[in-house]
């Protein structure tokens, strides 16, 4: 068994750790640096739970081995907040209520970010087709792809600057099979 | 699932890459690249090499170049296109160039995986790999793609029906040879569609077709498909039935005639689909490709 030291930078954080030539970056992440925001779900690169930005990319990171990301750049869901205020993408799924158990949420709004970054005013469609690696078992689609558009508006609207904080949270769902 | 131990190697250069695969010769050792054929491998016990060699990092294999070697910057003066193998399928969906000179690999990338998958998995990785129900395999096919390998003994060029084992015989990359390159001659008509299998995402059944269209009449035409059997497979009756024809006439006779190369026997059969269901499918999946081939055409 051969052992590294590694250099990552997570949320702008410079670390050094030892792994384990096996170990998968999101082992790393949860396990030895306590960013619990990627979550291990089929660990088969098929949920999209662990997505995490690497080098300014959305990835999969239970399938990139911690010690291929040496000397990269990661950004976790707990690098999205500025302080107390959430990300807009994080305030338009907390509004649009596009979260029930809230397990895949980290990885949806890491996907959303790329997303977004590359194309502002997605069609529905094209939202639809982004999250296709994001699995939500709670199946609460509608309102992430909600989310998202609510999100792609607040962001032209702030050029990226932070949404007002007094985020309207929706209490009046309709009973399943109402819409 | 945690991938067995082995030991890890970061490559430098190409030639530190070929270095350490002769130094662990005897250990099995295996090309990492994008890692999203291999890990999968690692992580279910398919593979278990002791010693994985990361190229990953080798920036001269990286990059889609027009007419040029992408690792040396010389011209190889074919009018091609380089793809260095570690191009990521991102990559391919942002280059306008391969949109226009080969758009049956922009058509297939762009129904490949998902989002976070392409900005990691590497076109050299795909076709090293090549599972059974990959797309690219069958879009280097119809693309009439080159792969350019190193070993041992040097450098070569290896066509992508043998580098695919299209034809069912063993892939012809040697042991120790990494991929550095795919080159694909200028062809502005393609198309891809498939069947793609709602868990795995890989293609059940997937096409590719390029036509040479010469006024109206379909010059020369190269449809493949994946998925059908365990490697990518010409569509030979497809083809034949397509050129000398006009190509507003050609496509329907042609496509249904997609199973006729292939014995439902020896198709991939599976809990998700039979070998004669996927057979069957393969007509539609041709019409679909060979239409879409001629709107980018158009």
């Amino acid at each position: 068994m051969t052992t590294h030291d590694i250099e990552l930078t997570v949320n702008e954080t410079e670390v050094e750790l030892t792994v384990d030539s096996r170990t998968l970056l999101v082992h790393a992440l949860r396990e030895d640096l306590d960013y619990t925001g990627p979550k291990v779900g089929c660990e088969s690169s098929k949920c999209g739970a662990c997505t995490v930005e690497l080098d300014g990319d959305a990835v999969k990171s239970c399938t990139v081995l911690a010690v291929q990301a040496d000397g990269a750049s990661v950004r976790t869901v707990e690098g999205f907040a500025d302080g107390d205020d959430l990300h807009p993408i994080q305030q338009q799924f907390s509004a649009e209520h596009g979260l029930q158990c809230g397990y895949c949420t980290p990885g949806m709004v890491t996907t959303t970010k790329h997303l977004l970054e590359s194309n502002p005013d997605p069609t529905r469609e094209e939202i639809r087709t982004a999250l296709k690696g994001n699995i939500c078992r709670c199946t609460g689609y509608q309102n992430v792809v909600n989310a998202v558009e609510s999100a792609a508006a607040a962001l032209a609207a702030g050029e990226g600057e932070s949404a007002p904080d007094d985020v309207e949270l929706q209490t009046d769902y309709p009973t399943p099979g109402e819409d | 699932m945690f991938p067995p131990h082995f030991d890890y190697h970061r490559a430098s250069s190409i030639d530190d890459a070929l270095d350490v695969l002769e130094r662990h010769r005897d250990d099995d050792p295996r090309i990492l690249a994008g890692g999203h054929s291999l890990l999968p491998d690692l992580k279910n016990g398919r593979a278990s090499p002791d010693v994985l060699v990361d190229i990953g990092e080798i920036d001269g294999l990286r990059g889609i170049e027009s007419g040029v070697d992408v690792e040396s910057d010389t011209d190889h003066g074919t009018g091609q296109t380089a793809i260095g193998a570690l191009t990521t399928y991102a990559d391919v969906l942002e280059s306008d160039h391969l949109e226009r000179h080969a758009p049956v690999l922009t058509d297939a990338t762009r129904v490949l995986a998902d989002l976070q998958i392409r900005n990691r998995g590497t076109v050299g990785g795909n076709l090293t790999a090549a599972e059974p129900g990959a797309d690219l395999p069958a879009a280097a096919l119809a693309a009439d793609a080159t792969i350019h390998v190193r070993g041992p003994d040097g450098e070569r060029t290896i066509d992508a029906g043998e580098f695919l084992g299209a034809d069912g015989s063993e892939s012809a990359l040697g042991e120790r040879e990494l991929v550095t390159e795919i080159r694909v001659p200028p062809s502005p008509t393609g198309g891809y569609a498939k069947k793609t299998h709602p868990a795995s995402g890989y293609a059940m059944v997937g096409v590719a077709a390029v036509l040479e269209i010469d006024t109206e009449t379909i010059a020369d035409a190269r449809v493949a498909a994946t998925g059908v059997l365990e490697h990518a497979v010409r569509l030979t009756a497809v083809e034949d039935a397509l050129v000398g024809e006009r190509v507003d006439e050609a496509i329907e006779t042609a496509a249904e005639r997609a199973g006729e190369t292939i014995d439902p026997a020896d198709a991939r059969s599976d809990d998700h689909a039979s070998g004669e269901f996927r057979v069957h499918l393969l007509s539609t999946y041709a019409a679909q490709a060979l239409e879409r081939a001629m709107e980018v055409d158009a």
